[in-house]
């Protein structure tokens, strides 16, 4: 029985857990904004791949990281207008549109990707790291845990902010009344589809830098289909998380501990089969929606659209 | 958690069997013109990363659809589809989102691919067939246990529940082609099937008789849904919940029933495929029919019938778009791109067509209708 | 009901000649309905106007007007004088138009407070501490006290329709609009209503209120004003109120309604006024009783109260009415008797026979029948033809289905029948039953349910939101199902209609049955009594 608890097993656990889970970090916090405002937005998944492929191109072309994240982030906001245009203003259903965005942006980065790199498939250089003074110095975890690209620091603090948003500004309240009622939001003379559209490009925008953080900090290059399923765990975690932005964080660790698993049990000198990594974050999903079936509530309003006057 | 959810029935107008929507014309417009104008899209987009797009679809018809070769392929690939949709057809039509048909046929594909020498070496072909068709439906069916479940119970939304466990499918599937059913070859793959013992093909054809069965499941799954009172509750289920819990349909029963009914033909895809054509499995294979026959269904407006056309175009672009994506050296995932676009523009000309057919102007009014002084 | 009218020195409180609020030719069409028809209004400040008017006469479109939710299609409204356009709920309320709707509108999940805050807070920062002094002044001003950190949904209604109050004052309005405000209220809820407004009024406050009911016109207008299929059919200023006896001002507002020519609709009227009971004490009731229900508690659902011990039992040929405010557990009452919802404790006799076990389907077929208040959420599917709709409860039965085999050829000519007996006015049996009128598809809903030999019938709100002419004849049907001997259970808010149709009255006061009135000359006082909880509880009948 090889010894679990060595340093380097809870390094490898711990400290590759949040790292490969920060993509989901964003994804889901996006994701938690859009439903609590009443949008499903099930074109997540094509959200972050597309961030994921602009980003690591933007990247490519500029050799900065900054330039690739923020690429990644416009991207998703633009197929956030999608969602925006056909669900949040024409009423269309978002769970069609959504499964159209996912199919189309695989097959369109999956056919640019071929056309521009599939012959070099180039790489990224490794992102630059911030050592935080004091904390990187404690033992253990401290050198691993706390240097880490500036990205990863600013999405735990953006988290936090999220959670501030929701609960105590106007922005917030609105956003939680249009996933609730949103006709008593419209009555009180809030523009239910702004707010909405708002929610929705923020979760674009979102999904869009956790896919280029996949494909720039975390991968090191873009290769189709790399989100791999991650937009749905999104999905299934916003729906947990009912509003509650750090629970981002809860899903993303469990999700990146999953991931990091493998490694970190490879260290210690046991193998498994990749399938296995792959399965394990849908199948702790899976038990965890078994075990809390009762709990998972999604606003009432989610999923509907919101016309005004339509009778 | 209630699923406030649409129904997928919401998203197109699934006129009850004893009415009739508008005319002919107004079906073409909006069964074909999503595809035209996804068709004329993608042209664009192969020009802009430099490829002809005259000669890309000319390749996809010439190997898809006249070379006769090219013409049975298609047929025979329309088996897995046709069934497939038929799969999503019963769920959908009770308002049940399964869209986690990958895992489902991965899952059904594997067992039948994995167990399918050593059934097929004790018991005569046809026996064996049958057989595992049964276990193809019989695991496909399981797959859905767990989302139905939750559905029933707690009404937890099956959307989440069916993708979640698609690539959980996906992933044991694998792992029984690496473990269990390996067969001796030195790549991960299941043993093969020796040829004469898969799936008869029709006379002076390539084309397996699995065709005729996914023919005919597309036809009971017609009959069931405009004919019988089985049909009638699944559609009222889909239709308004709350109402078929009303009338006195046993709501909890049905969705599982439905569930196990959809996964099951998902399964029958899975072995229709590994008996009529691969004759075994290889580790990592996805051919990912699921979201990709979603447009096709609703196209066909959850008609059985009707999405045999749409199959058919499906399945000929499927074919002649992985000889057309090979000669312009792209990947054959191209196909993708076409048959979201298709979603796309039909969530579009539906939301058009319907808003004409209510005498509203096209473009929804934001500033107009100020009061006249 | 138990309501006091204001007094004279009410009405003549000082005016300012430019009216707060004033509608000029307003028209409103939507595809195939005129909803709103020239109409012109004014309210002045210090005045409850009050309108009045059937469902579908066209009030609350007139409101949606005047809160910025539709646009008219012609016509000016002037706000102190000046023409403004009001294009959105805010530009209403901007422009001091506060709306209480029908519906309450608060969000159940939210704090009392943040439903207050949401629309009107200042910045970006929601600023708590200001809105609890807000909510400090505005309780004052009403003369109520409201917890600012209660979640809404677990307010009585009456607390409820305070907040909502307060919200549409919140920042300085002159108009206040109140739609249908007393349909969920209690009698005593209304009395307190009243004295709300009368506050209101007295600071100069123009107050426009919404009613179908003609007696709370007359008590609580300065002016009335009277729709009737979207045009304004008669006016009453404050002059006319002073110079008439109620009586007289009755017999105005009856006449503008139904006009006077239409002397069956008048007679329809006066059938819709309590009668008593006497009907109903006339008829041959069996001695066995049909329909019991024994001890049964069953679980909160549906933000209703849970249900507690419930005992009733109703004999074949009588109509046990059941009284109480909206989201007492009427509706969990009807659903464990049809099966929809499952009972905790205590048993459901059908005949003498227990039927606890049964399902749905199973108690249909025995002849127990639930003809449900929503309509359209689970009545019938909306999507589907009529006649499709008539035979929803007996999918897979005969002479509709044999072997699993749908007969449309059976169906089509079991519909053109039930048309006929049950009055359904519909282009063809294969029209969409969405797109029939709410009568219309009550109609439907009853042809559904009352053939094939029932022998309970239980009715949830079984007039609510329809047409004079469909009350009367929903009414005329359900007294001949009695008389047929049938055991009819009638859910209802409608005190005036349970007065009217039932034999007994149970109450029902969070999830108890408080009393059991028996019909009779003191029946509505007495029963409102029960509902407000003053007087003891009867001894169950």
């Amino acid at each position: 029985m090889p010894d679990l608890f060595t340093s380097g097993f809870l390094t490898a656990l711990v400290v590759g857990g949040l790292v490969a889970g920060v993509p989901l970090l964003f994804a889901g916090l996006g994701e938690i904004i859009a439903e609590a405002s009443g949008v499903l937005n099930v074109g997540l998944e094509g959200m972050m791949l597309a961030g994921a492929f602009i980003g690591f191109v933007a990247t490519l072309l500029t050799q900065n990281v900054w330039f690739g994240l923020g690429a990644g982030a416009v991207a998703g906001l633009l197929l956030s207008l999608v969602m925006v245009l056909f669900c949040i203003r024409l009423g269309l259903d978002q769970i069609v549109v959504g499964v159209a965005i996912v199919l189309t942006v695989e097959g369109a980065t999956a056919v640019l990707h071929a056309t521009l790199y599939g012959e070099s498939y180039p790489r990224l250089d490794a992102a630059p790291r911030f050592a935080i003074p004091f904390l990187s110095d404690l033992p253990v975890l401290g050198g691993s845990l706390f240097t880490q690209p500036v990205i990863v620091y600013l999405g735990f603090i953006l988290v936090g902010v999220v959670a501030w948003v929701l609960r105590n500004t106007s922005v917030g309240l609105h956003l939680r009344a249009a996933g609730e009622q949103p006709a008593s939001l419209d009555a009180a003379g809030v523009d239910v589809v702004r707010i909405r559209s708002v929610a929705e490009m923020v979760c674009g925008a979102l999904a869009g830098l956790g896919g280029a953080y996949l494909a720039i900090v975390g991968a090191g290059t873009f290769v189709p289909f790399v989100t791999n399923g991650m937009g749905f765990i999104a999905i299934v975690i916003a729906m947990l998380a009912r509003g509650r932005a750090w629970w981002s964080v809860i899903g993303a660790f469990l999700f990146g501990m999953s991931l990091s698993l493998t490694t970190a049990l490879q260290l210690v000198g046991i193998d498994v089969p990749v399938d296995v990594v792959q399965m394990l974050p849908f199948v702790s999903v899976i038990v965890v929606l078994v075990i809390f079936a009762r709990d998972a509530r999604l606003p009432s309003a989610l999923g509907l659209p919101y016309l005004r006057g339509s009778r | 958690m209630t699923s406030p959810l649409t129904s997928p029935e919401a998203v197109v107008d699934v006129a009850p069997p004893t009415t009739r929507g508008a005319g002919l014309g107004d079906a073409l417009v909006r069964s074909l013109g999503p595809i035209v104008l996804a068709l004329i899209t993608c042209g664009a987009l192969l020009a802009i990363v430099g490829r002809d797009p005259v000669a890309f679809y000319s390749d996809i018809l010439q190997a898809g659809l006249v070379r006769p070769s090219g013409l049975q392929d298609s047929i025979t690939r329309m088996a897995p589809i046709l069934l497939v949709a038929a799969g999503m057809i019963v769920a959908f039509r009770a308002g049940m989102w399964n869209l986690g048909s990958d895992g489902q046929y991965l899952l059904a594909a594997a067992c039948v691919a994995g167990t399918a020498p050593n059934v097929l070496a004790a018991v005569p072909a046809p026996l064996g067939w049958l057989v595992l068709g049964l276990v193809g439906m019989a695991v496909g069916a399981s797959w859905t246990l767990v989302p139905a479940w939750l559905r029933a119970r707690y009404g937890l939304n099956e959307i989440v529940t069916t993708l979640m466990m698609s690539f959980v499918g996906t992933g044991l599937a694998n792992l029984l082609i690496k473990g269990p059913f390996d067969g001796p070859s030195t790549v991960p793959q299941t043993a093969v099937v020796d040829p004469s013992l898969l799936l008869f093909d029709l006379p002076g054809t390539r084309i397996h008789i699995g065709v005729i069965v996914a023919l005919i499941a597309v036809a009971a799954v017609y009959w069931v849904f405009s004919r019988t009172s089985f049909g009638m509750r699944i559609d009222v289920l889909g239709a308004n919940a709350r109402a078929a819990q009303h009338v006195g349909i046993r709501v909890s029963r049905l969705i599982i029933v439905t569930f196990l009914l959809s996964g099951a033909l998902m399964g029958l895809a899975a072995a229709v495929d590994m008996l009529g054509i691969f004759g075994y499995m290889r580790a990592d294979w996805n051919p990912a029919y699921g979201l990709k026959v979603v447009p096709l269904v609703f196209l066909a407006r959850l008609n059985a019938l009707a999405v045999i056309p749409f199959a058919a175009f499906f399945s000929v672009l499927s074919i002649g778009g992985e000889y057309a994506a090979r000669r312009a050296q792209l990947p054959s995932d191209f196909l993708l791109l076409v048959i979201g676009l298709v979603l796309t523009f039909m969530v579009v000309t539906q939301y058009l067509t319907d808003k004409r057919d209510r005498g509203e102007p096209i473009l929804p009014r934001r500033r107009a209708g100020m009061a006249r002084a | 009901m138990g309501t006091t009218g204001p007094t004279i020195e009410d009405r003549s409180t000082p005016q300012t000649a430019t009216p707060a609020v004033e509608l000029i030719d307003i028209t409103k069409t939507f595809p195939g309905v005129v909803a709103n028809d020239r109409i012109s209004l004014a309210a002045m400040p210090g005045e409850v106007l009050c309108l009045l008017g059937e469902n579908g006469a066209g009030k609350s479109t007139l409101m949606s007007i005047l809160s910025g939710i539709y646009r008219p299609d012609e016509g000016r409204i002037l706000v102190d004088g000046r023409p403004v356009n009001i294009d959105s709920p805010r530009h209403g309320r901007d422009l001091g138009i506060g709306m209480v709707y029908q519906h309450l509108s608060l969000i159940p999940t939210l704090t009392v407070l943040e439903n207050l805050m949401m629309g009107s807070n200042p910045g970006l920062s929601l600023d708590r501490d200001g809105a609890r002094t807000r909510l400090g002044e505005l309780s004052e001003r009403l003369g109520v006290t409201v917890d600012p950190d209660a979640r809404a949904g677990s307010l009585a209604l009456g607390q409820q329709q305070q907040v909502e109050i307060i919200k549409a004052l919140w920042s300085g309005s002159r108009v206040l609009i109140l739609d249908e405000p007393t349909s969920m209220l209690t009698p005593q809820g209304i009395a307190e209503l009243q004295d709300v407004l009368r506050g209101l009024k007295r600071s100069g406050l123009a107050i426009i209120f919404i009613t179908h009911k003609l007696h709370e016109a007359v008590a609580i207008g300065d002016r009335v004003a009277i729709l009737k299929q979207g045009k304004v059919v008669g006016r009453l200023d404050p002059a006319d109120l002073a110079a008439m006896t109620p009586d007289e001002i009755q017999a105005r507002i009856v006449a503008a309604m139904f006009g006077s020519s239409a002397a069956t609709d008048v007679a329809d009227i006066a059938e819709l006024r309590p009668t008593s009971g006497v009907t109903a004490t006339a008829r041959d009731l069996s001695s066995k009783p049909l329909l019991e229900v024994v001890d049964v508690s069953a679980d909160a659902a549906g933000g209703e109260h849970a249900l507690a011990d419930i005992n009733l039992e109703v004999r074949g040929g009588e109509i046990l009415g059941v009284a109480g405010v909206d989201g007492s557990g009427q509706r969990t009452l009807a659903e464990v008797i049809a099966g929809q919802s499952r009972h905790v404790t205590g048993s459901i006799r059908l005949g003498g026979v227990t039927i606890d076990g049964l399902s749905i389907a199973e108690r249909q077929a025995l002849g127990l029948r639930y003809v449900t208040d929503d309509r359209l959420g689970e009545g019938v599917v909306s999507s589907y033809p009529l006649s499709l709709n008539l035979v929803l409860k007996r999918i897979g039965q005969p002479p509709f289905w044999r072997g699993g085999r749908v007969d449309r050829a059976q169906i089509r000519r079991s519909a053109v029948e039930s048309i006929r007996l049950f009055d359904i006015r519909t282009p063809s049996t294969e029209t969409r039953i969405g797109k029939l009128s709410g009568g219309n598809i009550q109609k439907a809903l009853l042809a559904r349910e009352l053939s094939f030999e029932p022998r309970v019938v239980v009715f949830n709100k079984p007039t609510h939101g329809l047409d004079v002419r469909t009350i009367v004849a929903v009414r005329e049907r359900i007294r001949a199902l009695a008389e047929e001997g049938v055991a009819i259970v009638v859910i209802s808010n409608d005190l005036d209609e349970l007065v009217d149709l039932s034999d007994r009255v149970a109450v029902l006061d969070a999830g108890r049955i408080t009393g059991v009135v028996p019909a009779g000359p003191e029946a509505e006082v007495r029963i409102g009594e029960l509902i407000v909880g003053v007087a003891p509880a009867q001894a169950v009948g």
